[in-house]
Parts: structure tokens; sequence; C-alpha cells
């Protein structure tokens, strides 16, 4: 079975910023790996253990460093990563960015293609559906249990109201949640060896789409302004002396809350 | 300006949160139609005249039983096509962003997310949007119609406003990818009692209770403020406390006056269940638990130690 895992690179620092001159994410710092994806990659791997021979193919969208975040998936077990990587794809939204990993998709022709459940950064959870309808595949999302089984893939999720079970045939798109796996650390060998693994770059024009399909012309939403929040009020956090349950009373008392 | 509000439903009620949208498209002004998928829902349709649509389309259709978002962008996009509406906006849950980021892509529309309010500025609707954790408010904006926007939970409360609304049928026309997947199971439990999602007062217990018997000293709290009890996911999927205690992203949105969670690290997962509450209060011994970002009284220490303490000193207080 070839599993196709949609990553994503997101800054590597728990304070992510806005550049104010361009009203985007600040990326110019260290990249990480999205670690909801690594649950994603950890599935596919278990998938590909269980189902014998396969293939694990990574697919992103970004800058050229990008490549390094996406290494830390190989060294888990993934066996190659193909990078869309593009002057003209920076600031691409939803249907812009849904539009190139579509394109990619479609090259490579996976039975499954899998997500993970958020994007740290943009706070996303939506990517894989704009893809399942390009790519015309049925879609299930949030899944916490995932089976694969007579050419069909069976998700179990959670949902606002209990849970569900729900089939598809083969090829699918399936968005996993961060509850369906513990993934693995990569060893010393998957390591070194990720080093050594096929990592392919592809321009816009490689994947036949226009510069003006991608970025901000091939876009259909803006960002006009940033603001600071409104605050909160006063936010504090005390650390417990023995106190902190008097602190609490006082605390509610003064917001009428007793 | 003509707005579609996709009118999500439970059951035979029409959820809160799309009953909130539905309020803020009529904020905004113009024509406000509502779209109800599913299948036996006709009778739910003219109650949303309530909250502002003028009418409400309904696709009634034994192939839309099941909550699936792939067909509902079929009917979706037939009627943004036929009938040419601007916006589209829906409240964010499963489904709704499912819904929307297919619809996106069918119409090659741009999606903005996690919205907390929208205005139109000079005919343009510019939407805000929350980000980064909340450390910044982006204001977004499309550039072409449609214009299709995701509400966040609980940011927006239904307003009673109107009165019935005209109630049209429409026959949906569905692509065969769209019904390739399929619900083989559902189980709902369906809650008894008051809802916590109606309490005034939550308290709430998670993994850092260290066991489903330490769940009592949630209970003793909430019972000395006259309050729910709640449990985060990851307790639930352990078996400690019962599904429809559960506050998150899956589970139940709550916005109460006093939010308190007792060992809850506070992952994304549980904080879009109930970041809307007013005050919010966390006693947690991992002082880099994200819970402390968006607290308004972060307490660093044992839940076990505090707990009992602080449900004396309530009931003291309260004369209980």
């Amino acid at each position: 079975m070839k599993i196709a895992v949609c990553v994503k690179q997101v800054p590597d620092t728990p304070a992510k910023r806005m550049n104010r001159q361009t009203n985007r994410l600040d990326r110019s710092g260290e990249g990480a790996l999205n670690p909801f994806d690594t649950q994603a990659v950890e599935e596919a791997l278990r998938l590909k253990e269980a189902e014998g021979p396969g293939e694990v193919v990574l697919v992103s969208m970004g800058p050229p460093t990008a490549g390094d975040a996406m290494r830390k998936a190989l060294a888990m077990g993934a066996d190659r990563a193909i990078l869309i990587t593009d002057e003209a794809a920076a600031g691409s939204d939803l249907v812009a960015t849904s539009r190139a990993l579509a394109a990619a998709l479609e090259r490579e022709s996976p039975d499954l293609v899998l997500f993970g459940q958020y994007a740290a950064d943009s706070e996303g959870a939506v990517l894989w559906a704009a893809v399942a309808e390009r790519l015309r595949r049925p879609m299930i999302s949030q899944v916490a249990e995932l089976t694969v089984d007579n050419g069909s893939v069976t998700g179990r999720r959670q949902t606002e109201f209990g849970y569900d079970v729900i089939r598809a045939p083969l090829p699918a798109v399936v968005a996993v949640s961060d509850a369906i796996n513990e993934p693995r650390y990569p060893s010393l060998k998957g390591i070194m060896g990720a080093k050594r693994k096929p990592q392919d770059t592809l321009s816009l024009g490689d994947l036949g789409l226009e510069a003006a399909q991608a970025g901000e012309q091939g876009s259909r939403t803006t960002v006009l302004a940033l603001h600071d929040p409104p605050p909160r009020g006063e936010s504090r956090t005390i650390e417990d002396d023995g106190g902190a349950a008097d602190e609490i009373v006082e605390f509610l008392a003064e917001k009428r809350l007793l | 300006m003509t707005t579609l509000v996709f009118l999500e439903h439970h059951g035979d009620e029409i959820l809160k949160t799309s009953l909130g949208v539905l309020s803020k498209a009529a904020e905004v002004g113009g024509q406000v139609e509502g779209v109800l998928v599913g299948s036996g829902v006709e009778p739910l349709a003219s109650s949303a005249g309530k909250f502002g649509a003028s009418t409400v389309l309904v696709a009634d259709d034994p192939r839309l039983e099941a909550a699936l978002p792939q067909p509902r962008v079929d009917v979706l996009a037939a009627l943004v096509r036929d009938r040419g509406h601007e916006n589209v906006l829906l409240a964010q849950s499963i489904l709704g962003a499912d819904v929307a980021a297919g619809l996106a892509a069918r119409l090659e529309a741009g999606l903005n997310w996690q919205l907390t309010d929208v205005l139109t500025r000079d005919g343009e609707l510019v939407g805000r949007q929350p980000a980064l954790s909340d450390s910044v408010v982006c204001e977004v904006g499309w550039t072409e119609t449609p214009r299709l926007a995701l509400f966040r939970a609980g940011a927006l409360d239904p307003v009673a406003s109107g009165g019935e609304a005209r109630v049209e049928r429409v026959e949906p026309e569905l692509e065969d990818f769209s019904l390739t997947a399929e619900m083989v199971e559902q189980a709902h439990e369906e809650s008894e009692g008051p809802s916590i999602e109606d309490a005034d007062v939550i308290v709430a217990g998670g993994r850092g209770l260290g066991g489903p018997e330490n769940f009592t000293l949630v209970e003793d709290l909430a019972k000395a403020l006259g309050g729910a009890v709640a449990a985060t996911r990851a307790v639930v999927d352990a078996g400690w406390y019962p599904y429809q205690t559960q506050v998150g992203q899956t589970g139940k949105t709550v916005s109460p006056k006093l939010y308190i969670a007792c060992g809850i690290s506070g992952a994304i997962q549980h904080k879009v269940g109930m970041q809307a509450s007013n005050v919010i209060v966390s006693i947690n011994k991992d002082p880099n638990a994200p819970i402390f970002e968006y607290s308004d009284l972060g307490v660093v220490g044992d839940v076990h130690a505090i707990v009992p303490k602080l449900t004396e000193l309530v009931r003291a207080r309260r004369g209980g």
C-alpha cells in the first residue's frame, strides 16, 4: 500500500509571531515538523508495518528549509519526501495550498492520504477536506482508530455528540486525531539513514501550475490588519506555598463569584 | 448583501452555534437564508426564522441522513451557484469545518476560520480572527465572493429577533464520490439531567487528578459552588468519567461564568471547548502547562492538596 502523509513545517518557538510588515507569520527562525503531523506519520508507518510491502511518502509545501523538518519524519521511518517549494507560492491560503498539494498527490496517486489534526501555526484544521474535494476522493476526519481492510478504510472518531464509525473505499483521504497514537522517536540509525533518503523538490511549473494559481495571487483571503488582543483583565499565576486555596477564594470573592 | 448560513442540526434541534451565526448574519444585514440538510429535517426549518432567516432552504433526502460533509458540499455548492450568495457562514464544528473547506475548494472561494465576529466596512466583509494562541487579533478579508467563514463555537449567541421563515425544498444533486464514505455505526450518549452547557459554574477534572477515584474532589468542589462537573477527553477516553461531561473540540463547548480546571494541561483540544468562559481558574502542578496562558488565575500546585482545602473554604463562606 502506498501512503502519502501531508506534513508542514512550523516555526520552532512557543511564542510564534506575525511579521507586522507583511501581515504573514514570521517564519524567519528555526523550523520544526508540525507536532500534530508526527501522529499521521506514525499511523502511516504502523499501517505499512502491518500491511506488508508499501511506501510512505511525505508531501509538503513550504520554503526550501522545510526539507529539514521533513527529515525528522524520514528519520521516524518514512521512505521519501516531496517538497513543493516556489517563491511564487509564499502566502498561499487554503484554496491555493490545497490546489498545489492536490496536484502533487495526483502525480503520486497513493492509496491513502493522511493528515495530522491541526496546524500549530495557522491553527487550521480543514486542509484535508479541500484536498479530498480536489482529488474527488472520500474523506474521514478526526480519526482516533484506523483500520485498512479489503480495499477500504474504517475510522472511528469522537464528535461533539458521541462516537462515529465511518468506512470509505480506497483511495481515500483521512485526517487523524491527536488521540490516535504516541508517535515514536527517531532512532539514531533512523536519523543517520534519513540523510540518504530521497528528498525531491517540485516547483509550481513542475506541477503544471501557473504562478498566479498560488501565493497571494492564487489566494482568496487576506489579512487586513493586526491588533493586540483585548486584555483578559488581570491574569496571574501563583505558586502554592500552602495558601493557594485562600488566594483562590479571595479572587473568587473579588470577582463576585461566591 | 446575500448570505447563506449552514444550519447544523442534531436530533430534532438546530444547534445553538448555528443559530448564533444566523443571528450575526441578520445583524450584518441584507438577505439571509439558512440551509438545512438531512433526512426528515423539514419540520425544524421554520424555527430558524426567529433568529433572522427570511428563507430556509431544505435538502431533505434519506441519502443525507448521516452527518457526513461531502454530500453537504454538493448541496451548498449548487445553492451558491444558483442563488448567488455572496457570503456563506458556518459554525465551526467537526462537520462544519469539513463542509466549509470542501466548499472552498469546489467554488475556489476564500475561507477564513476561527472567527469570533464579522462586520461590514465600505460594503466589504471584515472578520475578526484571534490567532497564534490568541496573542494577536487579525482583521481578515476576502478578495472575491463568495466569502466563506467559520465561527468559533461559543463566540456568537443566538438572538431572537424575527418571525417565521419561508421554507423552500431543494432537490439535492449528489456527486458519486460524495456518497462513497458511509456511516457504519453511531453511538450517541444522550445526557440526562441539566446539561453542563447551561451551568454558571463548572469544575473540570483532567489526567492530573491521578485516577478516577479522585474525581470526588472535583465533584465536592462543584457541589459547594453549586456547579456542574466536566472532564477532559483524556479522562473520558480512559473511562474515568462519562462522555456527556467531556469539554473540548470533541465534546461540549461551554461558556460559564466560572471555570475551574483541576489537573488539566489545557491542550488545544480542551481549550476550544472552554475558552469563552468568563473567568478561568486553573490548578496544575506543571508550571509550563498551556492552560496557564489563558487562565485569569493560575495556581502551580498539587490538586490533591489544594482542591479539598478550597472546597472547605467555599463551604464555610457559603454557610454550607
